[in-house]
């Protein structure tokens, strides 16, 4: 008998552990975290491309100085801005994170629109090739915050449902943050990048 | 607890119900079976020249291991080619699993010139030769010349020729189809000798210690332990050898004259690559 009650205890213990989904958010905070590594990472390989970015339009457009100068201080703004674990669990600074790269993309763009007007610079061969780097990596941060915003999404759905935000309260996972609409408009305003044909 | 549990299903497939809706909606142009390495859906190559090229990519893969498809579409609106490309690599993960070595090219004939004509996806692990750089110029300067004169398969040919000589830089793994095929029976043949030498003795085991007297649990629970044990490793056994022949089942590519049929090999794709037009 008794030991019939104890497996019946342990066979109990584990469909309780399963249905709070202890388990799952592990795997879903990982994922998240994974996600936000990959986003972190284009975003860092597209801060890596500005200064030979610059430096190339500085050799036709010399005269650009504000133009340049707005794009180089944007990318210090953000290459310093430390990105820590902690930015997912605070929507402050995701906000933060958000809005000095969306800060860079407007300053890229207007470089980018600039340098429309220097027929020599467009035909730079380096200055192609950046131009399609840049292009590239702009189309990778797009895609690696689509696939963000779609682990988050995951996550937050079991952190907020029933039974498992339960589980998310007594172990103190919050929702995290996601890239919003509004500010979608404004951090995916990628460069203007026309190759005129 | 069933009906609890059964809680946060209910929830998720309302919301996946509202999601399924919210697509549909949209309107997207869908993501068709990566039935051949040449797919024509827009109806600009002759079928020999479709036949043909499709030829040339299934051997490029059965020598080399890499996959590189072409998709012909008309249109990708409402999407521009771009997301309609990473939703297309998503689905049929070209390259194989780990090395990651799949280009999709694609062609959205019809599109208007916000959205872009041409696009090739580039694969994680062919980056390095394959830069974004030098995608942009096979697409400017290798296919879009042909494509103004409306000389389709000529551009097409003349990208495929482009991407695998540029492919072949890349040093990546050789093609190991036909030694993993074998290899993947032995293993499997191993395994099963193995599970069967650790079940006799797990049962030997098992019988010695029911002899003993002083025996804790009753026959009714070893007898359950045993089942649960055995039935997880031969569950195990049989899904890992389902995965591992799954992974690398790449359709008919073999299939000598007809090209045959194309089945990612789980490939992962990050957005790198160019558009273009012509």
């Amino acid at each position: 008998m008794k030991k019939w009650f104890a497996w019946l205890a342990i066979a109990a213990s584990v469909l309780t552990l399963s249905s709070c989904g202890y388990n799952d958010f592990q795997a879903k905070d990982e994922a998240t975290k994974a996600a936000w590594g990959e986003v972190v990472n284009q975003y860092q390989r597209r801060a890596d491309l500005i200064p030979n970015l610059v430096n190339t339009v500085k050799g036709y457009a010399a005269h650009e100085k504000d133009t340049l100068e707005a794009v180089t201080r944007a990318r210090a703004a953000a290459t310093s801005f430390q990105i820590t674990p902690e930015v997912l669990n605070n929507p402050e600074a995701f906000n933060k994170f958000q809005q000095v790269q969306g800060e860079l993309s407007s300053a890229l763009s207007r470089l980018m629109a600039v340098s429309e007007n220097y027929p020599q610079l467009k035909a730079d061969t380096s200055f192609r090739d950046l131009q399609s780097q840049l292009e590239g990596t702009e189309n990778r941060i797009t895609v690696a915050r689509q696939r963000y915003i779609a682990s988050v999404q995951e996550y937050n759905v079991l952190a907020r449902s029933f039974p498992t935000n339960i589980t998310a309260k007594i172990f103190s996972y919050q929702v995290k943050p996601s890239f919003t609409v509004e500010n979608e408009k404004a951090i995916s305003t990628a460069p203007a990048v026309n190759f005129g044909k | 607890m069933p009906s609890f549990r059964a809680l946060p299903a209910f929830f998720l497939s309302i919301l996946l119900a509202g999601f399924l809706q919210l697509a549909g909606a949209q309107d997207f142009v869908a993501v068709p079976a990566p039935s051949s390495h040449v797919i024509d859906q827009a109806h600009m190559l002759q079928e020999q020249q479709r036949s043909a090229l499709d030829q040339v990519l299934a051997e490029y893969e059965a020598r080399t291991g890499s996959q590189i498809a072409v998709l012909l579409i008309s249109s990708t609106a409402p999407e521009a080619i771009e997301q309609y490309g990473i939703r297309v690599a998503d689905a049929w993960k070209l390259g194989r699993k780990g090395i990651d070595d799949g280009v999709i090219l694609i062609v959205a004939k019809d599109n208007p010139k916000a959205l872009r004509r041409l696009r090739i996806e580039a694969g994680r692990g062919v980056q390095g030769s394959l830069t974004d750089a030098k995608s942009k110029r096979i697409l400017e300067d290798v296919i879009a010349p042909h494509f103004r004169q409306n000389d389709y398969y000529g551009g097409l040919a003349a990208g495929v020729s482009a991407l695998t000589s540029l492919l072949d830089e890349e040093h990546l793994p050789a093609a190991e189809k036909a030694k993993q095929a074998a290899a993947q029976d032995d293993n499997g043949w191993l395994g099963l000798i193995v599970i069967v030498a650790f079940l006799a003795v797990f049962f030997g085991v098992l019988l010695l210690v029911r002899r003993r007297p002083r025996n804790n649990l009753s026959s009714n629970d070893w007898g359950h332990t045993a089942g649960v044990i055995v039935g997880s490793i031969l569950s195990d056994a049989i899904q890992n050898r389902g995965g591992r022949s799954g992974g690398f089942s790449s359709g008919g590519s073999f299939g000598g004259s007809s090209g045959g049929g194309l089945s990612g090999g789980g490939g992962s794709f990050d957005g790198g690559g160019a558009s273009g037009d012509w």
